[in-house]
């Protein structure tokens, strides 16, 4: 067991020697797209680090959400940023080493950095959390998975101003303007065929992950995070949304999820008389009709993000 | 230790031999094509390799289905973006390494 345990040290060790030196080569490297790659490098290997601390459910949403849909909107974003009618190609930041710049954003960081230092050292050495409540009350929560249940029962309100806050998120990439236009003409048959290969799997996917979250990992922003990959994989290939299907459809989908959490939690309030407070019977079925309805469009609005602009707006750049 | 132990052992071993073969491949080699191919073809085989000593130990069929699939998509996914990169390099012009 020794030998077991010292080999676990030395891969916790790796991992947080690991994360420290990419977030590091990720900050203070020149070029962006380096940057990138090294924080995608680093999403990994954060998942990795979740897995060891054994929160699976944090893990899968890092290495779908952060690591992967992060990594593939920023780099849509470096591409638009070296698009053809840019006025000067960005591919570097801004000259001027790290130790040049004023020392205000310094002074600011090393404080807050104190400031966290001092919070986590004033903690009781023992908390004793809230997973003894959640657990003594998981019966009544209509899963088996005490994440979902605090997502989705517990702290229903949280999950939902989240949907809010994803839904904002795409309203301020639309504010921006249209969609920019970088249609590949001659899009790699190798891509269209490993998304017409993988989409049917990713649908799979998702579905396995909105299921088995009540009583496993997964759940809805895993699965829509999948979905949303699915949409991102049939951007690359060169598939677009029908003109018809930009308008309304789009519309529907990016507020399904939102919309059936409100007509939830105001149903319940009305009869409960407490917002999103589930009675233990119904609870199990509402949980999976506000997840399913929150995977469509969470995996819209990632693949609308993706998108980059307003799709009405697509003609504007041609 | 049972005779499936040994052979799920072993099966890992060698395994993470060919991944230390691409690895090395990646690091060492002159240019992007012959990076690819070394990281690409050796991973695949080591990952094939890893998960047939975990499969080894699956106690449920699901297990094992679920391990092969695992499989499948990372050769389907590698396959498919190592081309994709290499053809990303040769429309951008990077020539190839030449002794």
């Amino acid at each position: 067991m020794a030998a077991l345990s010292s080999l676990a040290w030395l891969i916790d060790g790796l991992l947080v020697v690991g994360l420290l030196w990419l977030a590091w080569r990720a900050l203070s490297c020149r070029d962006l797209f380096t940057a990138i790659v090294l924080f995608i490098a680093f999403g990994l290997l954060m998942a990795l680090a979740w897995v060891r601390l054994e929160a699976p459910d944090i893990a899968l949403a890092e290495a779908a959400i952060g690591a992967g849909l992060t990594g593939a909107l920023l780099l849509a974003a470096l591409a638009r940023l070296q698009s053809a009618d840019a006025d000067e190609v960005i591919t570097e930041r801004g000259a001027g080493r790290w130790w040049s710049t004023s020392p205000l954003p310094w002074l600011a960081v090393s404080a807050i950095a104190v400031g966290m230092g001092y919070v986590v050292m004033s903690l009781p050495a023992a908390a004793p959390g809230l997973s003894h409540e959640v657990a003594t009350h998981l019966a009544a929560s209509g899963v088996g998975n005490p994440v979902t249940a605090v997502l989705l029962n517990f702290r229903g309100y949280d999950t939902l101003l989240e949907l809010m806050v994803l839904l904002l998120a795409l309203l301020g990439v639309w504010s921006l303007g249209g969609m920019p236009l970088h249609i590949d003409t001659h899009p790699s048959p190798v891509l269209d065929t490993l998304s017409r290969q993988l989409l049917p799997v990713l649908i799979l996917v998702a579905a396995y992950l909105l299921w088995a979250g009540a009583d496993a990992p997964g759940g809805a922003f895993q699965a829509g995070a999948v979905l949303g990959a699915a949409g991102v994989l049939l951007l690359l290939a060169g598939w677009r949304l029908r003109t018809g299907l930009t308008r309304l459809p789009l519309r529907l989908a990016l507020i399904v999820g939102p919309v059936t959490f409100v007509i939830v939690a105001a149903v319940t309030l009305l009869v409960e008389g407490q917002l999103l407070a589930f009675p233990t019977e119904h609870a199990g079925l509402l949980i999976l009709i506000v997840e399913t309805a929150a995977m469509l469009s969470i995996g819209a609005t990632l693949a609308a993000l993706f998108m980059g602009g307003h799709p009405d707006n697509q003609q504007v750049h041609r | 230790m049972t005779p499936s132990d040994y052979l799920t052992a072993c099966l890992l071993i060698v395994g993470a031999v060919f991944f230390l073969a691409g690895t090395l491949g990646l690091l060492r080699f002159p240019d992007v094509y012959t990076r690819l191919h070394a990281l690409t073809k050796a991973d695949n085989v080591g990952l094939g390799l890893m998960i047939a000593g975990l499969a080894v130990q699956a106690t449920s069929w699901a297990v094992l289905g679920k391990l092969l699939l695992i499989w499948v998509l990372v050769l389907l996914a590698g396959a498919s973006v190592a081309q994709l990169i290499a053809r990303g390099a040769l429309h951008r012009g990077v020539r190839w390494w030449r002794r």
